[in-house]
């Protein structure tokens, strides 16, 4: 009887059999690894804004302290984005006929908002809250990266739950001391480990990971 | 004494007359060479049409949400979970034959095995689909499984449902393997027979280079043997755990220790129904007789006897410890069996599974073929009663009394229900049709030739 | 903590809202910042309520299905972050906190009278109604009309432009227009100018009308309420001769007597009296006696210790027999139907003898004058005047016999001396008795201006339609039951340019001038008289009450010939009983969801009216619950599906208002009947002769609780005085607790906080208002009738009704179940993703965004308190309805289960307060929008690991039970069992 198939099928079938396996094992890393690119967390892209505020110029080279223009980031659940009033206190004198703040001027004179692109987006079943985090030690940086070394804001972090529970489960490891939140550029002398367990203790911080810190 | 005349419990398990040539031939010649019966022609055309009402059905299903079903609150389960426990339920008798009877060294297994399988992996296929379809949000039926994810976050390795999820897919995966390495043989005789090339191709492929050596017969033997013992705690464990889904709460009428075994036996007595109302017809139609024989029959109807006596006593115990229990909810919910809204369902259950199949005692009624197809269809819809009084009637009056109401089936409960069937035939069609529905080389060995004479060796 | 609002400009307003970067309340920011105008955007998004979703679906909906299963995409594990945008403020307002609410005082009239509110306001945009605890109408507590005033804001099919004729017309074509009629009647001193309002309290309005009757000095002002008080008004003119106000101080009343009196849901004083008749209905020393005779099973009724089911035309023949028994000199008692009961009435006599300046009798608002006065009449001879029964003079700024009222202005119209007809509110032509036929005489009007939320039956037959402004969008004030004044101030600038009553009163005799000078400057004249008015001003705002504006009580004396009976009416047939509804009224709130799904307190049904009848009465005629009957009575019919309730009286139907409606939005129309077609002047509340007739045809009603009787399990637990004196611990009588330990799973042990509740089935009036204010705070969905229909209601809380005893007087008990908090809950075990567990405060928490729906934890919850979004319930298209939803909680999507978590968001915001401040949250700072909203304080929530605070306290009481404790599933929420008091001489009639 004629064969049908050339002795090299044989190999072929062996090889498929296996590599059905590894071309499983490969997808499966694959979707991982997606899941966790920049492409779907949005980590490190700079969005491009009405005005190109650079924060490395503000915060970085002319020390702006984050809460001249995040006001309520100390006590209230947003950090808040500043009123046009606010660009307009420094920039009716400096730079006051620049091209670059004409919508700046536009949005005060006509009153409608600046309409800005959000960096830090959450889903909407996620509750942040700015205020308790400073109380608790959380530095700007931990999350929002060195934001006075960005020209445009991009994020920092993946700002996915694993990210979250990261801190949320060891927050030692994260912790600063209160009046180091808003130093961006402020490192742990000696034993982060030591001072977080310190920290942990002394502001009464608990490692809250139910559901219903952060969900309802 | 004429064979005629012999009880069919003494008949031998293949027509009189057959050579290893006839049984190759006939049972080849279903696949390759012989025409089409009318029968399946419409058979296809009814199953095709069913399996359109199904994609029908799950479009508008994912369309709307589960509100298009009847569940609600208090009965938070409804048809979905009826069918997949029924059609779990039929997909144990192939298994149970392929693995356990196999083990048995149970000769007559062998004729009817093949399709038996092929039904048990369809079942379980239509059984796969309800799941998934009845969850609120089935695009995130992943989530059930144990991977790595981006949310730190682990499934609920205590909730039944997550046991569900292993227990299927092991059975379905063994299932599969099982039936291909049983086909593997048969194949490679396809493939020598086959008339066309793509046949050869296609079987040859398959068959993935079977010559029948004795190397490959060897291992061939060893395989089937591991895989049936691999086999043969997942019939028992399937159920089981599909039992613990209702086990594990706390619903007067779920919860309870029985289930296990219940479901088992239930699941057993489901599918032998299933084996029979197939292999009637088949016979029937394909003149295939000589290899479903009577004595088939008999053995299958014995089967359902004895299961169905377990089964019986299941609803007995439920009626007993209810009362002993001495809890008023087990109290309520079975009297509310007895003479509740549902009341006629669960009395025409005890008819389809209790009192008809006493029938089988006798050995007239087990050596007629009408009447073990009409009492296999009772049992058939007697087991789908039983998954609606125990999924619906536990949960329509629980404790309490303000939270209690109805279960009302919609038309869409019905057409994804029907439409599994149509999924289902449309499948084993298509079987018998391109695969070989009886194993042909164990036919062979049932021959008088194939006994191997001690005092040669 | 509460302020002083400031208007708010909606361009402001779309910034504040871009504020909360998303959040449920925004899909994404675009389409509302990039919008040309807002308006335009509520114009062409027609009205998408969840209750329209149909079983079919149209283009229109397969579209925004698409959509929002886009949308759940979204909440999937893998997707990318949402593009969304932020808008700053230009200008950031001081008081301003981003993301924490603030409250503003104001107040909600219902009738005329307000109760006083605190509106919570998210970026500007109120969200939530809550009682004002400074105002002696509300002492903290709402009820759900006033709440769901709420939503009526919101509505999105709220008439949102001018229209003459049909088409959209100017503001100032229609000053044009009117001026130049109202100059035409100038010469003739306003002959021709008829002003119809609904009852007025409010000072300014009042001012103004004076003033306009000033200018027109011919001109007639009407005044017509559907639910009116006039008979309560007439009754005081015949006993003292002035239309005082009447009102009850039943804290200090040892035994109340409630003659057909639904004193917990109808008349100005409702919540007041709750809280009074509860504060006395602690087990103890203190307890007092309450007993209820009426036609329908009300709240007041079931919690009665005795009730007594009576024909409401007989209630009259019954307060005689007292009154005569009192030994009064009145008509004699001609109804033979109290006769029965006469043990009853002895021993109810010898009560109020006993306590002396120390009862009450109230009186119903729908009974006959005569009762009033026979009322008024008892009480002064039991000496409860200016003790238990106060009289001042009457809070109305114009009081009227509005009946009356109606009719002469009925009369003018047909005469053809009406030319310019100012209809202020009120919707006359659909509530008008229908013996009048107001839309008939309508029509010989010159000139028709009508001024009201909705395109209504009335905007359709008049020559102007003005969109009103909302309560919450104008300036105004109003009297409370007591007289004290609320400035009603604004929480939102009109939505749609709506004009207030004041605005319009105003243009036409004047200069425009906007509302809050209207109301501020009348108030400067009425304060002129010292002190600096600013401050003044600021602390009524702030206070929402204006000081020292309550009347003070005043001396009455009966004057002979007080008693004139009723004229008996033909006894045969039936009696045809007329009440407001429960949550419409006389349907006002008709096209408000919230309120036409609130189940009804004694029926439990939703989105329906009935002939509701008692069990004998329906026997007789052959009738069942769902059969269409034909009701006739005095030469009219409608039909009307039957409701059979144990506990009616005998021969008597009661029919609820505000049903019917042909126009006025798509939840409005088509839904129950219009009883107001039966109803004439003559009896606007009972009429007499009435007759049904099966017309074979069948009704679904959606009715939310399917089985009545607790079926002998010890579900709601009660006992007397008496028996809770021989054993305080009756409530766990053969009650077996399995041990704590008795689970495989470890012992979780909770440090800090652990949040537990108590509810005092004793106190429990079963109102709703809970349930109604969890809707409110949670975002609940309202799924329309064919939903709840099929078990797919949504409701966290429900109030379980249950009758037991004698079909005809059976025990109403009420019962509200939230989630239980279980700490070995079974729902949590079952659930395949995790998506309900517990955390460290003992709370068994829900995550909407985890959740896959199985349904296994619904199943397995043996309280069945579980939601599921069957179909996408929450309307996640229709901007105003987004306006209304609470920011800090999830709007949850199709295919999510759902339930109570305590309030967790409070819970987190009150922790978060706490800890920034580095103190523990104290006891009572932290409410569930239950508690706060219970008229009865029956809810008590707290830690109930601090051993001081009052849950604790009260879980510390014998009285204290689990339901369904045996199951071992320790519930953090637990009843107290409720004791009765009823009279030992009526041992026979005692319950439980």
């Amino acid at each position: 009887m004629p064969q049908i198939f050339h002795r090299s099928t044989n190999t072929l079938s062996r090889l498929s059999i296996f590599g059905a396996l590894f071309a499983l094992a490969a997808l499966l890393w694959g979707i991982a690894a997606v899941n966790r690119s920049a492409y779907m967390t949005g980590q490190g892209v700079a969005r491009v804004q009405p005005v190109q505020f650079s924060h490395k110029h503000h915060a970085g080279q002319l020390g702006i302290d984050c809460r001249y223009c995040h006001t309520q980031v100390e006590t209230a659940a947003y950090a808040g984005i500043p009123p046009t009033q606010t660009c307009m206190n420094c920039h009716a004198q400096i730079w006051a006929d620049s091209a670059f703040l004409a919508p700046v001027r536009a949005s005060f004179r006509t009153d409608r908002s600046l309409v800005w692109q959000k960096v830090h987006v959450l889903p909407d079943y996620v509750y942040f809250n700015h205020g308790i985090h400073v109380q608790k030690g959380v530095g700007c940086v931990t999350c929002h990266g060195r934001v006075d070394r960005m020209n445009q804001v991009y994020r920092a972090a993946s700002l996915q739950m694993e990210w979250c529970l990261a801190c949320h489960r060891r927050p030692e490891r994260y912790l600063r001391p209160r009046e180091r939140v808003f130093d961006l550029a402020w490192r742990p002398r000696g034993d982060q480990a030591a001072l977080g367990r310190r920290l942990v203790k002394a502001y009464g911080v608990r490692t809250r990971t139910d559901c219903s810190a952060c969900h309802r | 004494m004429t064979p005629e005349r012999r009880a069919p419990a003494q008949a031998p398990l293949i027509g009189p007359g057959h050579t290893l040539g006839t049984v190759t031939d006939r049972i080849a010649a279903v696949v390759l060479t012989a025409p089409t019966p009318r029968a399946w022609w419409v058979g296809f055309a009814v199953g095709f049409a069913l399996l359109l009402v199904l994609l029908d059905a799950v479009a508008y299903l994912l369309l709307r949400g589960v509100g298009i079903w009847g569940v609600n609150i208090p009965v938070g389960w409804g048809f979905a979970i009826i069918n997949f426990v029924w059609w779990i339920g039929i997909g144990h008798a192939g298994t149970l034959i392929s693995a356990i009877l196999l083990l048995l060294r149970q000769a007559w297994r062998q004729s009817i095995n093949r399709f038996a399988e092929a039904m048990t992996l369809f079942a379980v296929a239509c059984a796969g689909l309800y799941p998934v379809l009845h969850l609120g949000r089935p695009w995130l039926a992943y989530w059930l499984f144990p991977y790595p994810n981006t949310m730190g976050l682990w499934p609920n390795f205590r909730s039944p449902l997550i046991w569900d999820v292993f227990a299927v897919s092991t059975y379905a995966t063994v299932s599969v393997l099982f039936w291909f390495v049983g086909l593997i043989p048969d194949l490679a005789t396809l493939r020598d027979r086959s008339p066309s090339r793509i046949g050869r191709a296609v079987y040859g492929i398959l068959a993935m280079g079977w010559r029948g050596s004795v190397r490959h017969w060897e291992r061939y033997e060893t395989a089937s043997l591991l895989l049936a013992g691999l086999a043969t705690p997942l019939v028992v464990s399937v159920h089981t755990v599909v039992s613990l889904d209702f086990a594990i709460s706390i619903v007067p009428g779920w919860h309870t220790t029985i289930f296990p075994p219940y479901f088992v036996a239930g699941a057993i007595y489901g599918g032998f129904a299933m084996v029979l109302t197939l292999a009637i017809p088949l016979r029937r139609i394909y003149g295939l007789e000589d290899f479903v024989t009577m004595r088939h029959l008999d053995y299958m109807g014995r089967v359902l006897l004895a299961t169905g006596l377990i089964v019986a006593y299941g609803y007995t115990m439920e009626a007993f410890v209810a009362w002993y229990s001495g809890s008023p909810f087990e109290a309520h919910m079975m009297l509310d069996r007895f003479g509740g809204r549902y009341a006629p369902l669960y009395w025409s259950l005890l008819l389809c599974n209790v009192v008809i199949p006493q029938a089988l005692w006798f050995q007239r009624t087990r050596a007629s073929v009408p009447a073990l197809f009409a009492i296999a269809m009772s049992i058939n819809v007697g087991m789908w009663l039983e998954r609606f009084i125990i999924v619906v009637t536990s949960l329509h009056e629980d404790f309490l009394p303000s939270a209690w109401g109805m279960y009302y089936p919609t038309v869409w409960d019905w057409a994804t229900f029907f439409g599994t069937i149509g999924l289902f035939t449309t499948l084993f069609l298509l079987f018998i049709r391109f695969l070989p529905m009886i194993s042909i080389f164990e036919m062979r060995t049932l021959l008088p030739e194939a006994e191997v004479k001690e005092e040669l060796a | 903590m509460t302020s002083a609002a400031a208007p708010i400009d909606l361009t402001a307003l779309r910034a504040r809202l871009a504020g909360r970067g998303g959040r449920a309340l925004w899909r994404s920011l675009d389409e509302l910042a990039e919008s040309p105008a807002f308006l335009e955007l509520l114009h062409e998004e027609l009205p998408q309520h969840a209750a329209a979703l149909a079983r079919s679906v149209d283009r229109r909906q397969f579209l925004k299905l698409m959509a929002a299963s886009l949308g759940l995409a979204g909440l999937a594990a893998c997707a990318r972050p949402p593009e969304d945008k932020i808008v700053p403020y230009v200008k950031q307002p001081e008081e301003l906190v981003l993301g924490e609410p603030l409250f503003y005082a104001t107040a909600v009239p219902l009738g005329g009278f307000a109760v006083g509110v605190l509106a919570e306001s998210h970026e500007g945009r109120p969200t939530k109604l809550e009682g004002n605890p400074t105002h002696p109408a509300s002492l903290g507590a709402i009820d759900p009309p006033t709440q769901a005033t709420l939503l009526g804001l919101y509505d999105p099919e709220r008439s949102q432009t001018i229209t003459s004729a049909g088409k959209i017309q100017t503001w100032s074509g229609f000053l044009a227009a009117v001026r130049a009629a109202l100059d035409a009647q100038r010469p003739r001193g306003g002959a021709g100018l008829h002003v119809l309002t609904e009852t007025v309290t409010s000072p300014t309005l009042h001012a103004q009308l004076r003033a306009l009757l000033a200018e027109f000095p011919q001109a007639t002002w009407h005044q017509w309420e559907p639910a009116g008080r006039d008979a309560a008004r007439a009754g005081a003119l015949r006993a003292f001769g002035a239309p005082v106000e009447t009102r009850y101080d039943l804290a200090r009343a040892d035994v109340v007597l409630a003659l057909d009196a639904d004193l917990f849901a109808t008349g100005p004083s409702r919540l007041r009296y709750a809280r009074e008749i509860a504060g006395r209905r602690r087990p103890g020393p203190g307890m007092s006696r309450l007993y209820a005779v009426e036609s329908m099973p009300t709240t007041t009724g079931a919690v009665a210790d005795h009730r007594l089911a009576l024909a409401a035309a007989d209630v009259e023949g019954f307060t005689r027999t007292v009154a005569a028994e009192l030994g009064l000199a009145v008509a004699a008692a001609p109804a033979v139907a109290v006769a029965p009961h006469h043990a009853w009435v002895r021993a109810l006599v010898d009560d109020l003898r006993a306590h002396r300046g120390a009862c009450a009798v109230v009186p119903g608002e729908h009974q006959p004058p005569a009762v009033h006065a026979l009322a008024h009449a008892i009480n002064d001879a039991l000496g409860n005047g200016g003790r238990t029964v106060i009289h001042t003079d009457a809070v109305e700024a114009a009081p009227t016999d509005q009946a009356a009222s109606l009719r002469a202005l009925v009369a003018a119209m047909r005469a053809g001396a009406v030319e310019v007809l100012l209809i202020l509110g009120g919707n006359p032509v659909y509530a008008a008795p229908a013996d009048l036929d107001f839309a008939g005489a309508l029509g010989k009007v010159a000139l028709r201006v009508h001024l009201s939320l909705h395109q209504d039956e009335t905007s359709e037959l008049c020559h102007w339609h003005l969109n009103a402004a909302h309560v919450l969008e104008a300036w105004s004030d109003a009297r409370a039951h007591d007289g004290t004044v609320t400035i009603l101030q604004p929480l939102i600038a009109p939505l749609y340019g709506g004009r207030s009553a004041h605005e319009v009163l105003a243009a036409l005799t004047g200069p425009e001038r906007p509302g809050h000078d209207v109301v501020r400057e009348h108030w400067q004249g009425v304060h002129s008289g010292g002190g600096d008015f600013e401050a003044f001003w600021r602390r009524a705002l702030n206070d929402g009450v204006v000081p020292d504006t309550a009347l003070a009580p005043r001396t009455v004396a009966l004057r002979p010939g007080w008693d004139v009976p009723t004229p008996a009416a033909p006894a045969a047939g039936l009696e045809l009983v007329f009440r407001p509804d429960p949550y419409l009224i006389d349907g006002r709130f008709a096209n408000n969801g919230w309120l036409q799904e609130l189940p009804r307190p004694i029926t439990k049904l939703t989105w329906d009216n009935a002939a509701l009848l008692a069990p004998a009465t329906a026997e007789r005629l052959g009738v069942a619950n769902g059969d269409v009957v034909e009701v006739a009575v005095g030469g009219r019919s409608a039909h009307a599906p039957v409701w059979v309730v144990p506990g009616h009286a005998l021969d008597s139907v009661t029919v609820h208002l505000g049903y019917g409606r042909r126009r006025g939005g798509a939840l409005a129309t088509g839904v129950g009947f219009d009883a107001y077609a039966l109803r004439t002047a003559d009896a606007p509340s009972i009429a007499r002769g009435a007759a049904l007739r099966p017309t074979g045809r069948r009704h679904a009603f959606a009715c939310t609780q399917d089985h009545q009787s607790m079926e002998g399990r010890a579900l709601v637990r009660a006992a007397t005085l008496a028996e809770w004196r021989a054993h305080p611990d009756f409530a766990h009588a053969f009650e077996e607790t399995p041990p704590r330990d008795r689970t495989l799973y470890p012992p979780h042990a909770y440090e800090g906080y652990a949040w537990g509740m108590a509810i005092d089935l004793g106190a429990c009036i079963g109102c709703n208002a809970c349930a109604l204010a969890c809707q409110a705070e949670n975002n609940v969905a309202v799924v329309g009738k064919e939903e709840v229909a099929r078990g797919h209601e949504m409701h966290w809380l429900r109030v379980d009704r249950y009758f037991a005893g004698d079909l005809d007087a059976p025990a109403i008990l009420h019962q509200p179940v939230p989630c239980m908090q279980c700490e070995n809950a079974p729902c949590e075990v079952v659930c395949p993703v995790n998506a309900t567990n517990h955390d460290g405060e003992g709370l068994n928490v829900m995550v909407y965004n985890r959740c896959v729906g199985t349904r296994y934890c619904s199943n397995n919850c043996p309280y069945k308190v579980r939601r599921f979004n069957f179909y996408l319930y929450s309307d996640w298209t229709t901007e105003t309805l987004k306006m209304a939803r609470n920011p800090d909680v999830t709007v949850r999507s199709r295919g999510v289960m759902e339930k109570c978590t305590y309030c967790v968001q409070r819970i987190n915001r009150a922790r978060i307060h706490a800890e920034e401040a580095g103190r523990r949250i104290a006891d009572g700072e932290l409410v569930t929008a239950c508690q706060q909203a219970c008229p009865t304080e029956a809810i008590v929530f707290g830690d109930v690991n601090d051993p001081t605070s009052r849950v604790a306290r009260l879980k510390a009481d014998p009285r204290n039970y689990a339901l369904l404790g045996e199951l071992n599933t320790r519930p953090r929420t637990t009843y107290l069992a409720a004791v009765r008091n009823p009279n030992p001489a009526l041992a026979a009639e005692q319950r439980s």
